[in-house]
């Protein structure tokens, strides 16, 4: 008895503790509950920190990039840089129009996607639908591996690969530089964004979906093209765009093969300039922090941001609006 | 040793089905032993030895829309089906039973190559359909599939319109008629058009359960089979919308062979004019017990499994 009784309240204690940490497994506490200790309040913040410091950059850098684009308004009429398309920063009678170097981007990123939507769809549709699983688990992967080419790869590629192959073709007129070259690149390296996500896509498609359209007589082509694929629709457009979106925002690869010659033209033999390379270019230079040179930089770029930062809404609202719920 | 093994289960399944057959008149829990028993038992006259356990004398005169010998199915190394031999005769609903696990839903993909798309399955034996053997390889799959359509366990319309998930098979299949009017039909037919002739345009997605599962039928029905395979058509639905499926089988059997999987009992006897009663051994390999017209199965099973399936004993 008398040895017992100090384990009694011991015990009573240890209970009491392990109830309590149960109870607050079973109930995690509310942040801002106050029940937290001094190390947990220290966890729970440098946790929020890390959270939260990719939005602190991000609405760092949107902050910068208004700041000196205000700056440059200042200089610049409004009109010089959104109405006009001749581009001519780095010349002594300096002209503004961006939409050369808009053009020039979107020409890239057209002839990319010209390349990648039929590649990467057709990857895509192998993978999910007809590839054995051996050899999608093999083949996935590579497929991966190529995003992680370095872009400057792809830029040199487009210089001793392609620029010579498109001279075969069309002339020795055509210059080594030229947005075909850079395009048909581009295009290989946003392929395995758009076949990587849209197999995702595809592969989600309930198989139950398959079986129905294989049990009313279809063929694994019928099954691909007219169930899996408008049904995975929303995943496929999603990916389209975030690829489109990448291109517009590829810098090395068409800094190294597109050329350097901001212009507006539909010839996509002749050599262009995106924004991405216009921005490369004028940062390269020794150009003075309080030049207009730099400051149209930041212009460019926020033109650049909120281009892509539309892309990716408009991805966002396709895969939302279009999504397909099973259940 | 493998064929051995298989001999002495093709072997030893008729014979089990006799002696039970047998036992059945004895002293079991049906009270006087019912005439048509030992006619049953006699009458067997095997046509064909591999058809066992069927009562040929019913069937005989029946015109089949399908004759299976032997089909087994295999997935990879495990056998699913063993040494199957039946009718299904045609413009009748047949209902296959058994406890989970005995191959149902398997036999019944076998009658339209739907285990072709998994891989390492394959089927051996025969299923006669218009004089050829539909499981020969050379036969065309989805030439089978367009006629042997099938309606699945849980209702998967496409996510398209009401109109076009009707239209679907037959466009796939090149049908060059009035496409309106097919649509229309089938819808009718399926007991559905009345429901929504009004919003055709709307996703086949957005019907209940049991509109769902009837637009599944009446996309079958568009592309003109000759028989229905129905995979336990009605169990995510509630008793009503069983119902509406149960009486729509009733009259699409006026026009079509339609061969129904079922966990319910109370269905096959509801919905049925023949049931095979189908159960796993201890291998899980699933074999037919018997088959015959339901109201025989029902009430004077040939074979004392059949009967302990019935009266609720297992399953």
């Amino acid at each position: 008895m008398a040895a017992q009784a100090p384990d009694g309240p011991q015990q009573d204690t240890v209970r009491s503790l392990l109830a309590e940490l149960w109870r607050d497994r079973l109930q995690p506490s509310r942040p801002g509950s106050g029940r937290e200790t001094p190390v947990g309040r220290l966890i729970h913040g440098a946790l929020f920190l890390t959270a939260t410091l990719s939005a602190f950059v991000t609405i760092g850098i949107v902050l910068v990039l208004i700041f000196e684009t205000v700056e440059f308004f200042r200089e610049v009429p409004f009109l010089d840089f959104f109405g006009s398309t001749r581009w001519s920063a780095l010349f002594a009678e300096k002209q503004f129009g961006v939409w050369a170097l808009v053009w020039g981007t979107g020409m890239i990123a057209l002839i990319g996607l010209a390349v990648a939507i039929p590649l990467g769809l057709m990857a895509a549709i192998f993978l999910s639908e007809y590839s054995p699983p051996r050899l999608r688990a093999i083949v996935k992967p590579i497929l991966e591996i190529l995003a992680g080419v370095p872009t400057v790869v792809f830029g040199y590629f487009a210089l001793v690969s392609v620029s010579p192959v498109i001279r075969d073709i069309f002339g020795q007129d055509v210059g080594i530089y030229n947005a075909l070259s850079a395009g048909i690149v581009v295009g290989l390296m946003i392929v395995p964004i758009i076949a990587s996500l849209s197999e995702d896509a595809m592969r989600a498609v309930p198989r139950s979906l398959r079986e129905g359209a294989y049990a009313l007589g279809s063929t694994r082509m019928e099954v691909s093209l007219r169930v899996v694929l408008p049904a995975a629709f929303s995943g496929v457009v999603a990916s389209i765009i975030l690829a489109a979106s990448r291109a517009v925002g590829e810098t090395m690869a068409v800094t190294i093969a597109g050329g350097g010659n901001p212009q507006f033209g539909v010839n996509p033999l002749e050599a262009v300039q995106t924004m991405t390379a216009m921005i490369v270019q004028l940062s390269l230079g020794d150009t003075p922090t309080t030049s207009i040179e730099f400051k149209v930089l930041f212009a460019v770029a926020m033109t650049l941001f909120v281009l892509t930062l539309a892309m990716n809404i408009v991805a966002q609202w396709v895969s939302r609006r279009f999504r397909e719920e099973y259940e | 040793m493998a064929r051995n093994f298989f001999t002495l289960m093709r072997s030893s399944a008729p014979t089990a089905t006799a002696v039970s057959g047998a036992n059945q008149s004895g002293p079991t829990t049906t009270p006087p032993p019912p005439p048509n028993i030992k006619e049953d038992a006699d009458a067997g006259v095997h046509l064909d030895p591999t058809l066992e356990a069927v009562r040929h004398e019913i069937t005989e005169e029946l015109d089949m829309a399908l004759q299976l010998r032997q089909v087994s199915a295999f997935y990879g190394s495990f056998q699913a089906i063993d040494n199957m031999s039946m009718p299904i005769p045609r413009n009748r609903v047949t209902a296959l039973i058994g406890p989970s696990g005995c191959g149902k839903s398997t036999l019944l993909r076998c009658f339209n190559r739907m285990n072709d798309l998994i891989p390492g399955a394959r089927v051996e034996g025969e299923i006669e359909f218009e004089g050829r053997n539909l499981l020969d390889p050379a036969m065309d799959a989805v030439e089978v599939r367009r006629r042997i359509g099938m309606v699945f366990q849980k209702p998967n319309p496409f996510p398209k319109s009401i109109y076009e998930n009707v239209a679907f098979g037959a466009r796939i299949n090149g049908y060059s008629g009035d496409m309106d009017r097919l649509v229309e039909e089938s819808l009718r037919r399926a007991a559905l058009w009345d429901e929504v002739k009004d919003e055709l345009d709307k996703s086949g997605l957005a019907l209940s359960g049991g509109q769902q599962q009837r637009l599944c039928i009446a996309r079958a029905i568009a592309v003109q089979p000759e028989i229905i395979l129905m995979d336990e058509p009605a169990s995510a639905l509630d008793p009503v919308a069983t119902l509406k499926i149960e009486d729509l089988m009733r009259e699409l059997a006026e026009e079509y062979t339609i061969v129904v999987v079922t966990h319910n009992m109370q269905q096959a006897g509801r919905v049925s004019d023949y049931t095979a009663f189908l159960l796993a051994g201890e291998e899980r390999v699933g074999r037919l017990v018997e088959f015959g017209p339901t109201q025989d199965i029902f009430t004077n099973p040939l074979d004392q499994r059949t009967e302990d399936y019935i009266t609720g004993r297992y399953g």
